[in-house]
């Protein structure tokens, strides 16, 4: 465990509490965002981890050692540190900037220099600009600068605070991409903090979503999406991203029908007829007895055979298209829509037949993804209820058959 | 204008001298302790309006009162003038070194501590040389005030230009008075335009 917080807790003189309770384990190589609304103690947590601001109580470890008896200025040479405001020195070179570091760590001035170029190449930006100063350079690149400049001593943990709040929206996700590359590619870990909800669930590995200096809570982006703790949350992630993100968090087994219309191999043709009728299909889903998937029968194939006692297993269709219950439908949706088929049946791990899936449902899912909202108003927007939402759909479209 | 420079000649740069050295005594005295006091007073919340006050106050003292007062405690000569003039130059170095500390960015302050300077590197990396400028201004406005007060020096007997002034006064020579008030008038604009030279030195390429 790389980073280790437990029980923070910070309260003002004034009695005002600012984080209440915190705990959070982080791995190298996570990149984790602190979100929640302003007043919601993320930057005072962020702030402890480097010592910039002192607990009321709780510890928190790097590598296993209490970083109450570091020396903080030592601790804060191995934090990387990239605030909102840039805070480069305007009136330090570019090289300069990038070599504070470095240079109070002792660093000779020749692995200095080599280091300033190696950063200045990580940020994309050329070699040129290292004799420049801040102001003359964009605000974007000010902070890409701000950002390889937290890096320059080799830092492993990197403490951004809304970094890219002042950016527009082009250059926020150029150096959002930057970041990331910088988590994943050399695996740095990020504590950061944020309100904008798109950067976090885009960056993050977790997310922990705060209020009022309580952890509401922490989880994987996907995970958060699928299972909001509370309405807060729900709020905090808008309706319009719940719907969006369907495709990416609801799995198959979520829009399913159950108990599609199936039929072992030894029963007769005869049944199969009595079957589609009263269930007013047009296709049978064939099953062994122990519910394995073997194929389907379709009512053309049927029309051809004029022995009622033929037994299902001689017209059965083995060559079936189907799906994982618990794959997600955004990984599946394009192959389902693709094989052009009307339905697909949803089997287990074991191949268990466990449901069907509409067209029409999938074709209702893509289309909120696109349009970002439920066609009508009475459509409900959360995970749980597009299943009734998908149901129903599936009800209509399968009388229309 | 000749016949006073083959008169007066060597007593004028003697006594230009002695001009000089008061009042860049009294400067140098004024830097040591506004300038660190300045910065002090950005640390401490309260009583940086009331130390500023102070130095306010001490201004408003007259000149000749407050030359006078020295003599009981430092006796006559040098001395207590430049004790009078380094009050009077206090409070433009050290309302220029408050301010100009206080300017200093919060961002690029909670940088520096993020990355890992102590205070004393936080101070001398950024946050003097940001603040720079504006000290310098203060020291520059000083130096004028004290090389023009340093005139008065004179009658406490400090020497410096002033003897010419006072002299010039008291015999009616008014050759002796421009011959005092001209050399303090040119020491005037040639120390501000030297200061101004450096102000712009000290001045990051970036802020200018």
């Amino acid at each position: 465990m790389l980073l280790s917080m437990e029980h923070l807790r910070k309260e003002y003189p004034n009695g005002k509490i600012a984080v209440d309770d915190f705990n959070l384990e982080v791995d190298r190589g996570e990149f984790i965002s602190f979100i929640g609304t302003s007043g919601s103690g993320k930057t005072t947590t962020m702030r402890m981890i480097n010592r910039m601001l002192h607990q009321t109580s709780g510890t928190i470890k790097i590598d296993g050692k209490d970083i109450s008896k570091m020396d903080p200025v030592k601790l804060r040479r191995s934090i990387g540190y990239v605030i909102q405001n840039i805070g480069l020195m305007p009136h330090m070179t570019i090289q300069e900037n990038i070599e504070i570091v470095p240079k109070l760590l002792g660093w000779s001035k020749e692995k200095r220099a080599e280091q300033a170029k190696k950063m200045i190449d990580l940020a994309q930006l050329p070699a040129e600009m290292l004799n420049r100063y801040p102001g003359e350079l964009s605000g974007g690149q000010q902070q890409r600068i701000g950002v390889v400049r937290a890096l320059a001593a080799d830092q492993e943990i990197i403490l951004m605070d809304e970094p890219f709040g002042a950016l527009d929206p082009i250059t926020r996700e150029s150096l959002q991409d930057l970041v990331k590359h910088l988590q994943e590619d050399l695996g740095k870990t990020f504590i950061f903090v944020t309100h904008d909800m798109d950067e976090a669930l885009h960056l993050s590995t977790r997310v922990v979503i705060m209020s009022h200096g309580k952890q509401v809570q922490v989880d994987t982006p996907e995970n958060i999406l699928r299972h909001p703790a509370d309405e807060f949350v729900t709020n905090l992630i808008g309706e319009e991203r719940l719907i969006r993100a369907q495709p990416n968090i609801l799995s198959v087994s979520q829009i399913m029908l159950k108990n599609p219309a199936a039929i072992t191999p030894e029963k007769t043709l005869d049944d199969a007829i009595d079957l589609m009728h009263e269930r007013r299909v047009d296709t049978l889903l064939v099953t062994d007895t122990d519910g394995v998937l073997q194929g389907y029968v379709d009512l053309d194939d049927i029309n051809r055979i004029t022995d009622a006692t033929t037994p299902v297993s001689r017209f059965t269709n083995k060559e079936v298209f189907y799906v994982q219950a618990n794959a997600l439908i955004g990984d599946t949706v394009d192959r389902i829509l693709k094989q052009g088929v009307k339905n697909v049946p949803v089997v287990d791990a074991k191949k268990h037949l466990v449901g069907i899936v509409t067209r029409t449902a999938l074709v209702d899912i893509v289309y909120d993804a696109l349009r970002g909202a439920p066609a009508s108003d009475e459509q409900p927007a959360s995970p749980i209820n597009a299943d009734i939402h998908a149901a129903a759909t599936h009800e209509g479209g399968e009388s229309s058959q | 204008m000749i016949h006073f420079l083959q008169v007066y000649g060597m007593q004028l740069i003697d006594k230009t001298g002695q001009h000089l050295y008061i009042s860049a005594a009294a400067l140098i005295l004024g830097i040591i302790v506004a300038v660190p006091l300045g910065i002090l007073l950005t640390r401490m919340k309260h009583g940086a309006n009331a130390v500023i006050t102070l130095a306010g106050v001490l201004q408003t003292i007259p000149a000749m009162a407050l030359l006078a007062m020295m003599i009981p405690i430092f006796g006559i000569g040098s001395t207590p003038a430049i004790v009078a003039l380094f009050i009077y130059s206090l409070l433009p170095i050290l309302r220029n070194t408050y301010l100009g500390m206080e300017g200093v960015s919060p961002a690029v302050r909670d940088a520096a501590k993020g990355m890992g300077m102590t205070w004393w590197q936080s101070m001398i990396r950024a946050e003097i040389p940001l603040a720079a400028p504006v000290i310098m201004s203060g020291i520059r406005l000083s130096a004028t005030y004290v090389i023009a007060w340093a005139t008065l020096a004179s009658y406490i007997g400090a020497g410096g230009l002033g003897d010419f002034i006072f002299n010039g006064l008291n015999l009616y020579r008014s050759d002796l008075i421009l011959g005092g008030s001209i050399p303090v008038i040119l020491l005037a604009l040639l120390v501000d335009y030297l200061l101004g030279k450096l102000e712009n030195t000290v001045t990051p390429r970036q802020l200018r």
